[in-house]
């Protein structure tokens, strides 16, 4: 389970999975992690919910539906970003 | 541009003498048929439809055609039964309940949605529709679908979608609009008639339709026109009231649902005029003042109409064909 001080696990795992289960890559991801998922068409309304499983099954976390928002969702920084605050509010407590 | 709230506004009557012309010319002359087979539903865009069809056609060269399943609201058939009286035209009935049997839509549907609420069971009413967040203008979320589920009781619970259980809801229950088009085909067929499709704009741009469903017609005549727009015909033609004050609705899944809910996230009085600004490239700000509404609502709903057009454009491409290859020289 990736853990909060490895940040690049994250957004790997993440680009990973976008780019052989959306974009059908054999490629890997071919965009910066700032990129517009919406604004470059690569996510639709069954990508968004693809996206939503992974990241529940992936990082073992719940998405509540009125976070599934652009800001949270529509990039590889920004989705990332979303994870590790998710993981956060789970961290057990010392 | 100057945009206001009128940019929508129709002369129904010359828009009437256009569309029938357009459906005269294409039906008769091009594709060599002689009338025109509707699907009337009793709604707003089919009845449109019918009486446009009428007047392309006298009604003796029209069919009307009613194509209810067990999950169909029974207001449906009223409405459409008064609709095809109103114009003269005498509906057939082709209830699709056995075909769609025959093809195991229900249980599929069903199946899929006891995978998300084990509960679920339509022998003791239970009834379910899958829907999109209401709050595009206010949060701006993404369209991310969920189920809802309407208890025996009534009572409703809203429940998450995995994407297995959504295609498979979805692919189950578009065999009802590809059942009715394969209906409509026959009565056209057999007649040398020609199926009159019903999709307006909104339907056809933002891909709100199956492909080869309803979207399987010969001809479109009101794909052109803004859900408003309709609306202006159907006063224009004397479509009946109860049509006219009908909410837009799906009748697809077993709970009720509306168009609104289920996929345009937003009432078609604000959505057509904030996507005529967006096609005619008047600023956010601007769209803004005019709609009462903030300029980041605006831009929500104008990345919303995009985003749709762009994810189901799919839906409106006819099949590739690859094109033949260069003789080779005989040697």
């Amino acid at each position: 389970m990736p853990t909060l001080t490895n940040l690049q696990t994250i957004e790997q795992l993440i680009r990973e999975f976008i780019a052989v289960n959306l974009l059908y890559s054999t490629e890997g991801f071919a965009y910066a992690d700032d990129v517009s998922f919406l604004r470059e068409g690569i996510i639709d309304s069954l990508g968004v919910l693809e996206l939503v499983a992974f990241v529940e099954k992936q990082f073992r976390v719940t998405v509540a539906q009125h976070e599934v928002t652009p800001d949270n969702f529509d990039s590889v920084a920004k989705l990332a970003g979303f994870v590790r605050s998710k993981l956060a509010a789970i961290k057990p407590q010392p | 541009m100057h945009f206001s709230k009128n940019a929508l506004n129709l002369d129904p009557a010359r828009e009437t003498d256009r569309i029938v012309r357009f459906i005269q010319q294409n039906v008769r002359q091009t594709m060599k048929r002689h009338g025109g087979v509707v699907g009337i539903s009793g709604g707003i865009d089919s009845a449109v439809v019918l009486a446009l069809s009428v007047r392309a056609f006298v009604s003796q060269k029209v069919v009307a055609v009613m194509l209810p399943d067990k999950d169909s609201d029974p207001i449906s058939e009223r409405l459409a039964r008064e609709l095809a009286a109103k114009f003269g035209v005498e509906p057939l009935l082709e209830n699709i309940t056995q075909a769609l049997t025959g093809f195991d839509c229900y249980r599929r549907r069903d199946n899929a949605i006891r995978r998300v609420f084990p509960e679920f069971d339509d022998a003791k009413g239970c009834k379910a529709k899958i829907v999109l967040p209401p709050d595009l203008l206010e949060a701006g979320t993404l369209n991310f679908f969920s189920v809802t589920v309407v208890k025996p009781d009534g009572s409703e619970v809203n429940l998450p979608l995995g994407p297995r259980e959504f295609l498979e809801i979805v692919a189950a229950s578009n065999l009802k609009q590809r059942s009715r088009m394969s209906s409509l085909y026959y009565h056209a067929e057999s007649r040398n008639y020609a199926v009159i499709g019903t999709a307006n704009k909104n339907e056809h741009d933002q891909g709100f339709f199956v492909k080869y469903g309803d979207g399987g017609a010969d001809i479109q005549p009101i794909a052109h026109l803004f859900k408003t727009q309709v609306y202006q015909l159907a006063r224009h033609l004397g479509v009946p009231e109860g049509i006219q004050q009908r909410t837009p609705t799906t009748d697809t899944y077993s709970a009720p649902q509306d168009q609104q809910e289920f996929f345009y996230r937003l009432p078609f009085e604000t959505l057509d005029l904030l996507w005529f600004a967006l096609e005619h490239n008047v600023p956010p700000a601007a769209a803004a003042a005019v709609m009462g509404l903030t300029e980041i609502q605006v831009q929500r709903a104008f990345d919303d109409i995009t985003r749709k057009h762009r994810t189901t454009e799919y839906l409106r491409l006819l099949p590739p064909v690859l094109p033949a290859a260069e003789p080779v020289s005989a040697t």
